[in-house]
């Protein structure tokens, strides 16, 4: 048994497959960061910290006449999101009942989902992970306010990129509310929005909750490094006569090793106050 | 034709233990060969000869590497155990000791743990080049 503890749940194997199944659909929609960054591993629970390849000076040394320098490490962050599940609605699931109430679990799923795109995307200051965003040199392009020129800052964050060198094909994430008036758009002429953005870019338009704005990116490689230690699983915490309690966790760490290869997408002014409710 | 790798009647096996006798015994090959290699490459002078021979051992080292990786995936105390073994730092029979005490830790109980590797994983990994 390992550190999950799943063995001491109150649960059937047909009980725990189907909240695995239920956990890895209802989290995969919504982890868009994976969709655009290279991932690496998963290397296990065990791993606790991603080589930088790089040293600090130590000014002072056990002896005279040596050097010395530390290896420097980026440390993995655990995520954690507990949720419970009702004994009752699991007994009704072996009896064979096709819709028992996980709704605990999708908003667990949904929750971690959204911390892991916000650190990659925005950053994590306590856990040293500098986001995409806020590692980006580029200023940046501003959204338009009104969706009929939506194009224009994303075709000028592809040509930004394409005058530094960095090659496609490139994606676009998008916060929730961006996402849902790219694909409700259509342009004049009635060509629909998305097709217009996909063309632009070469890549995928992806629905980002947890992301602030959107950012256009390279997708050739190399640039962005996620390195899971454990992968999102389901663990077990405790039971009562009612419910077990159980939870979703992850360890990552993430480096924006080529900054430069990203442009943020800003909120106009008066947007990020009404959309910044609607991020989570 | 010999079917050494069987130490039980054949007929009696199920298939996907045959598989896994066949795997284990293309192991051993490749790791024998893999020494095979190193012997007459430590005694060769021609060095045309003996970069022949170094290609052809890195080939087996690919082999085994791969039938290594197909018997881990079907066995996952096996590849739990080597997961605290394998490209680790620190002392290798510690090491050991420790990977197995917490991979058969509660053997005999039915195996919850879950996922496609054993870890508990959901398998999620990258989502590249996926559609949402």
């Amino acid at each position: 048994m390992n550190h999950l503890l799943r063995r001491l749940a109150p649960l059937t194997d047909a009980n725990w497959a189907l909240i695995d199944q239920e956990a890895a659909e209802r989290c995969s929609p919504a982890l868009a960061a994976r969709r655009v960054v290279d991932f690496a591993g998963p290397r296990g629970w065990q791993h606790s910290a991603t080589d930088l390849g790089r040293t600090r000076t130590l000014a002072g040394v056990p002896s005279e006449a040596v050097g010395a320098a530390q290896r420097r490490v980026l440390p993995l962050v655990e995520l954690r999101a507990d949720f419970a599940v009702s004994l009752a609605e699991l007994r009704d699931h072996d009896r064979g009942a096709p819709d028992p109430d996980l709704a605990e679990l999708d908003a667990a799923a949904y929750r971690i989902a959204v911390a892991e795109n916000s650190a990659v995307v925005h950053g994590w200051r306590e856990a040293a992970i500098a986001g995409i965003a806020e590692a980006s040199p580029h200023e940046g392009q501003a959204l338009a306010d009104t969706i009929d020129i939506y194009p224009r800052p994303v075709a000028g964050a592809v040509e930004l990129l394409l005058q530094q060198g960095i090659g496609g094909p490139y994606g676009l994430l998008l916060g929730r509310d961006e996402y849902t008036r790219v694909i409700e758009s259509a342009e004049h002429g009635g060509y629909p929005l998305l097709d217009h953005l996909r063309k632009i870019l070469g890549g995928p338009i992806v629905w980002a909750p947890g992301v602030d704005g959107g950012l256009v990116l390279s997708l050739r490689g190399g640039d962005f490094l996620f390195e899971s230690g454990q992968d999102l699983a389901v663990g077990y915490d405790h039971h009562d006569r009612d419910a077990v309690q159980l939870y979703l966790q992850e360890s990552f760490s993430f480096v924006a090793a080529t900054p430069e290869a990203a442009v943020p997408l800003r909120r106009p002014r008066r947007a990020t106050q009404r959309a910044r409710k609607s991020r989570s | 034709m010999g079917f050494d790798q069987y130490h039980e009647p054949p007929g009696e096996l199920p298939a996907a233990t045959r598989t896994f006798a066949r795997m284990c015994a293309s192991l051993t090959e490749e790791a024998e060969a893999i020494g095979w290699y190193q012997q007459r490459l430590a005694v060769e002078t021609d060095p045309e000869a003996a970069a022949v021979m170094r290609d052809a051992q890195g080939e087996e080292f690919k082999h085994f590497s791969m039938d290594l990786e197909f018997l881990l995936r079907r066995t996952p105390v096996w590849r739990e155990i080597a997961r605290g073994v394998l490209f680790c730092e620190g002392d290798i029979v510690e090491r050991g000791e420790q990977a197995e005490a917490v991979a058969t830790a509660g053997d005999g109980e039915p195996d919850r743990s879950g996922g496609p590797d054993g870890s508990g994983s959901l398998g999620i990994g990258s989502l590249r080049g996926t559609a949402r």
